[in-house]
C-alpha cells in the first residue's frame, strides 16, 4: 500500500477551492479520451464546446440567458442543501411557478398595466414555494424523506403543465398546436441589452446571489440553516427548530426555482410551451455544489455550466455530436467533484517504511 | 511485580518522533514495558499520549525513532500488524454496531470468515475465564457501556495479546465495574500480559499501575513508580506546575431555590431511551448538587427535559427562580438564566466544523446580544468568543479555527466558558471533566465552585464520583431512571452511592427498588 488517506485535523480550506478545479481537469482529461472514442479531433472538440460558443456578443448574452435560471435554481438549492435537506425537485417547482405565474396573463390577457410583470413574479415565487411546501409538510408531518416526494412531484408538475397546454390554455388563433399565446409587452422580461435576448431576469438571479450571501452569511436564518445542517442536535441545544427549518429551506427554494421558470416563459420563451427547461432544475444541483453551496461560487459554476449548453448544440452544429454530450460532460463534472471532494476533509500521503512524508 | 530489570522488555521505543503540521506530536519519546507489567501512560490533553498509542498500534506511523518487541526491532505499518505481533487495544470510544449482537460484533472484527458456534464458546470461555460476563447473543443496544467496554476487552483477548493497551478504561464505570475490571487486569498481568493503561484518575494508576511514564508537551518527562508517589506530584509532574486542589466548602447553602423539579415523568421518545418517572429536586443558590449514576440510566433524558430540548407535559414540572419553564424551548430557558453545558462535546455543545466565533454565537447570540438589527453582529461575535479563550485558558491558534481542531479539554473549556461568561442563575453541566486532563479538570471544577460561590445554582450530572466528592455539596443517585433523595455529603459514602448506581442496572436480577427514600 502506496497511498494513505488520512484525515485531516481541519478541512482544508486550500482544498474548498482546488476541488472544482481538479474536477474540471479531470473531466477536460476525460472527455478528451472521450471525443477520441467518438473519432472527433479532442482539441477541436474542447474548442467547439468552450471557446467557440463565446465568439460574438450575442452569443456571449446568450450565456447569461442560460445561466439567469441555474443560478436562481442553485441558490435556493444551495441553502436547502446547507441544511441537510435534499430538495431535487427544482425542475418541478421551476415548472409550477412558470404555471403559476403565467397564469395571470393567460386569464388577463388583455390587461396593459405596469404592475403585470411583478404580480408574475410574485405568483411565479409563490407557486414554486407551494410545489415545495408539498414535500416540506410531508417530511415533517410524516418524516417521508424529501428526495423521493421532491423528485416525483417534478414529474407531475410537467404533467400537470402538458395538460393546460394541451388543453385550455392553448392559443384560441394557434391552429390547436399545444402552446399558449404570446405574452404581451407588459407579461415580457424587459430586455436589458438591445440585439440579445438577455432580460431582467438576470438581475433577479444576481439580487438573489447578493441577498443569499448576505442571509446566509449575516443573519440568524443563515446561521441556524447553517447549524441544522452541519450539526441538528447542537441546533436543538442552541433552541432552533429543525422542523421550521426544513419549512423555510424548501419554501424558499421552491421560491427562487419558481422565479426561474416564471423569468423563462416571460423571458426567452416568451409563452407557455409544453416544456420549459432542458433540465435546468436538475443541473442545479450540479451547480450548487461545484459552486461549494456558496452564492458567488454558485454565479460561476452557472456560467460554466451554461456553457456545456452552449457548447452542446455548437458541438452537435459544427462536429455532428450528439446532443447528450453536454449530459455527459455534467455527469462527469459532478461525479469529479464528489469525488476529489475527499481531500477537503482527508489527505493522501506517502506511505512508506521507515521515514513518512507530512 | 512480576518484572526484574534483567529480562527483556515486552516492548521498546526508542527516540519516537511524530510532527504534525506546526507541532511535534511526540518528541523522541522512550518507553520500555516489561512482561507482565502495568504500565501507565500519563499525560494531559496534546501531550502526546494518543498520537504514542496509535503509533504503537499501527494507526500512525512515527517519522523517527525504533520499536522493539521482545528485543527485536519491528514495523508496525497497520493494526492489522499490530494484532499479529501481539498488541490488542480498548479504545475509548468503543467501535461497535449497535444493531448487531455481540458474538457478531467481535466477529467484524476478525479477520477471515469465522465459525460462530465456535466463537460464540470461546467469548464465553474467556469471559467467564477473566470475570467479564458477557452474553453473546444479546445485542449491543441493550447492553450498558460497561458491558460494551467488555467486549472490547473480550474482542482483544480472544487474540490472545501480549500487550494490552487500555485508553481511559474506567471513565464510563461504577466504583464496583472498576474494581473487577482491576481485578481482569491483574489478573492478566499475572499471566505475563503487559498492560499500557491511559487514565487520568490518578488514584487509579496508584492502585494499579507498577511504573508509569509521564509525558508532557510531547516530550518525555521521567518514569516512575506511582505506587510510592502522591496522586499531587504524579499530577504536578504531568502539568509541570504546582497543582492546586479546587477549594471547597462542602457546607450547605442556604440560598433561594433557583431550579425545582416536581414530580417529572418523561416517556422517552427515542427507541432505546429510558422512560423517567417522579423526579423532583431543587438546587439552590450557592450551591452544588451532583447527580451520581450510569450512562443510559435516564441522564440523558432529565438533562435534555430540563435544557428544553424535550419539552414536559406539565409547564410547572420545571420551575426557574420560581417560574414554570417546563414548556419553554432551550432559548427561552436561556434567556431566563439558564446555562446549559451538554455531555457530548462535539456535535451538540459545539458545531464541529464551526469556528469557534461562531460555536460562540451559537448558545451566546440573544443572551449576549450578538444581534444587531436583525443581522449577525461580527465583531461582537468575536470579542465574545476571544474572551472566552482569554479568560477560560483555552489553548486554541485562533478563535477562526473550528471546534473539532481543540482537543477535548480544551473545547470542554471553551463551552463552559462561553456558558459560565452568560451569568447565569442555575447551570446545568454533563459530564464537565468526561476525557479532560488533569489540569482543565480542575480549572473547570474551581470555575463551577466560584460560579455558585457567586449565587449561582449548579446542577452536575456525572458519572466520576471522585469529581462529585470534590465539587458537591449535595448528592443524589440516578438508576432507571429515578432519582434518589438529594443528600449531604457528609451523611453518604461513595460506597453507598455505589451501590445505588449499579442497583438494578444491567448486571443481571434486579436487586429491589432503587429508590432511597
Amino acid at each position: 500500500m502506496l497511498l494513505k488517506i488520512e484525515k485531516r485535523s481541519e478541512p482544508s480550506k486550500v482544498m474548498v477551492y482546488m476541488t472544482p478545479i481538479i474536477a474540471l481537469v479531470l473531466t477536460i482529461l476525460t472527455s478528451i479520451v472521450l471525443f477520441e472514442l467518438l473519432g472527433v479531433n479532442p482539441m477541436e472538440a474542447l474548442y467547439q464546446f468552450f471557446i467557440a460558443p463565446l465568439d460574438t456578443e450575442y452569443e456571449f448574452s446568450e450565456l447569461f440567458v442560460k445561466a439567469t435560471p441555474l443560478i436562481l435554481c442553485a441558490i435556493g438549492l444551495s441553502v436547502c442543501f446547507r441544511a441537510n435537506v435534499w430538495n431535487i425537485g427544482a425542475e418541478g417547482q421551476l415548472t409550477m411557478g412558470a404555471i403559476v405565474g403565467s397564469s395571470l396573463f393567460i386569464y388577463f390577457p388583455e390587461t396593459d398595466s405596469f404592475l403585470m410583470l411583478p404580480a408574475m413574479i410574485i405568483l411565479g415565487a409563490v407557486g414554486g414555494a407551494a410545489w415545495a411546501a408539498i414535500p416540506a409538510f410531508l417530511k415533517t408531518r410524516f418524516n417521508a424523506n424529501e428526495i423521493l416526494t421532491s423528485l416525483m412531484l417534478v414529474y407531475v408538475a410537467i404533467l400537470v403543465l402538458s395538460v393546460l397546454v394541451h388543453g385550455h390554455w392553448r392559443d384560441p388563433s394557434g391552429f390547436n398546436f399545444p402552446e399558449s399565446r404570446t405574452f404581451s409587452e407588459s407579461a415580457d422580461m424587459p430586455i436589458l441589452v438591445s440585439g440579445t435576448r438577455m432580460h431582467f431576469g438576470t438581475v433577479l438571479a444576481l439580487l438573489a446571489v447578493l441577498g443569499a450571501w448576505i442571509m446566509m452569511s449575516k443573519t440568524l436564518i443563515g446561521f441556524q440553516v447553517k447549524v441544522i445542517g452541519a450539526a441538528p442536535v447542537a441546533g436543538a441545544y442552541a433552541g432552533f427548530s429543525q422542523k421550521k427549518i426544513i419549512w423555510f429551506t424548501l419554501v424558499f427554494g421552491g421560491a427562487m426555482a419558481g422565479v426561474a421558470g416564471l423569468s423563462e416563459v416571460s423571458g426567452p420563451i416568451d409563452q407557455v410551451l409544453p416544456s420549459i427547461s432542458p433540465g435546468y432544475g436538475f443541473t442545479a444541483i450540479i451547480v450548487a455544489f461545484l459552486g461549494r453551496l456558496h452564492p458567488v461560487g454558485i454565479f460561476f459554476a452557472s456560467l460554466l455550466m451554461a456553457l456545456t449548453y452552449l457548447g452542446g448544440e455548437t458541438a452537435q452544429i459544427n462536429l455532428g455530436l450528439p446532443v447528450a454530450v453536454t449530459g455527459v460532460f455534467q455527469g462527469m463534472v459532478l461525479f469529479f467533484l464528489l469525488a476529489s471532494d475527499v481531500l477537503v476533509n482527508y489527505r493522501f500521503r506517502l506511505n512508506t517504511v521507515r521515514k513518512a512524508v507530512s | 511485580m512480576t518484572t526484574s530489570s534483567g529480562e527483556t522488555p515486552q516492548l521498546e521505543l526508542r527516540g519516537i518522533t511524530k510532527a504534525y503540521p506546526g507541532t511535534l506530536a511526540n518528541d523522541h519519546i522512550d518507553l520500555k514495558i516489561m512482561p507482565g507489567e502495568i504500565h501507565a501512560l500519563l499525560g494531559e490533553n496534546g501531550a502526546g499520549k494518543s498520537t504514542l498509542v496509535k503509533i504503537i498500534y499501527g494507526v500512525l506511523e512515527a517519522d523517527e525513532g525504533e520499536i522493539f518487541w521482545l528485543g527485536e526491532p519491528v514495523t508496525i505499518p497497520n493494526p492489522h500488524t499490530a494484532r499479529k505481533t501481539g498488541i490488542g487495544m480498548v479504545f475509548q470510544h468503543f467501535s461497535l454496531f449497535e444493531a448487531m449482537t455481540v458474538t457478531e460484533n467481535i466477529a467484524l472484527g476478525m479477520s477471515g470468515r469465522q465459525d460462530m458456534k465456535a466463537l460464540e464458546k470461546r467469548i464465553v470461555e474467556i469471559s467467564n475465564n477473566y470475570g467479564l460476563p458477557l452474553d453473546p447473543h444479546r445485542q449491543v443496544h441493550t447492553l450498558s457501556v460497561g458491558e460494551k467496554q467488555r467486549i472490547e476487552i473480550v474482542r482483544c483477548l480472544l487474540q490472545s495479546p501480549k500487550l494490552l493497551i487500555m485508553d481511559e478504561p474506567t471513565s464510563v464505570l461504577t466504583p464496583q465495574e472498576a474494581d473487577k475490571m482491576f481485578e481482569t487486569l491483574r489478573r492478566l498481568s499475572s499471566e505475563g500480559v503487559s498492560i499500557l493503561y491511559i487514565s487520568h484518575k490518578l488514584d487509579e494508576i496508584r492502585a494499579l499501575c507498577h511504573k508509569a511514564t509521564i509525558l508532557r508537551g510531547g516530550k518525555y518527562i521521567s518514569e516512575c513508580d506511582p505506587t510510592v508517589e502522591t496522586a499531587k506530584s504524579l499530577a504536578e509532574m504531568m502539568i509541570g506546575t504546582d497543582l492546586h486542589a479546587p477549594i471547597h466548602s462542602g457546607e450547605e447553602a442556604t440560598g433561594p431555590v433557583r431550579l425545582l423539579v416536581t414530580n417529572m415523568g418523561i416517556s422517552a421518545d427515542a427507541e432505546f431511551g429510558v422512560n423517567l418517572s417522579d423526579i423532583s429536586f431543587e438546587v439552590r443558590g450557592g450551591e452544588i448538587l451532583g447527580i451520581a449514576g450510569v450512562a443510559g440510566n435516564g441522564q440523558i433524558e432529565l438533562l435534555s427535559a430540563l435544557s428544553g430540548e424535550t419539552s414536559c407535559e406539565d409547564a410547572g414540572a420545571v420551575q426557574l427562580d420560581g417560574k414554570p419553564v417546563g414548556k419553554l424551548s432551550p432559548n427561552d430557558r436561556r434567556n431566563l438564566g439558564l446555562a446549559f453545558v451538554p455531555e457530548d462535546r462535539l456535535g451538540h455543545g459545539s458545531v464541529p466544523d464551526m469556528t469557534l466565533t461562531n460555536n460562540a454565537f451559537l448558545s451566546g447570540f440573544s443572551r449576549k446580544n450578538l444581534l444587531k438589527n436583525g443581522f449577525i453582529d461580527t465583531d461582537a461575535t468575536e470579542a465574545y468568543a476571544q474572551d472566552i479563550v482569554d479568560k477560560f485558558d483555552v489553548r486554541t491558534p485562533g478563535i477562526d479555527h473550528t471546534a473539532s481542531s481543540l482537543s477535548g479539554g480544551n473545547l470542554q473549556k471553551f463551552i463552559v466558558g462561553r456558558e459560565v461568561l452568560q451569568q447565569p442563575e442555575v447551570i446545568i453541566v454533563a459530564h464537565p471533566t468526561w476525557g479532560v486532563d488533569a489540569g482543565a479538570a480542575s480549572s473547570i471544577h474551581q470555575t463551577l465552585i466560584d460560579l455558585a460561590k457567586q449565587g449561582t445554582a449548579v446542577l452536575v450530572v456525572s458519572q466520576d464520583l471522585d469529581e462529585l466528592f470534590a465539587i458537591s455539596n449535595r448528592i443524589a443517585v440516578i438508576a432507571e431512571g429515578r432519582l434518589s433523595d438529594a443528600r449531604n455529603l457528609g451523611d453518604i459514602t461513595i460506597e453507598e452511592i455505589g451501590l445505588l448506581m449499579g442497583g438494578t442496572h444491567g448486571m443481571g436480577e434486579p436487586q429491589g427498588d432503587a429508590h432511597v427514600a
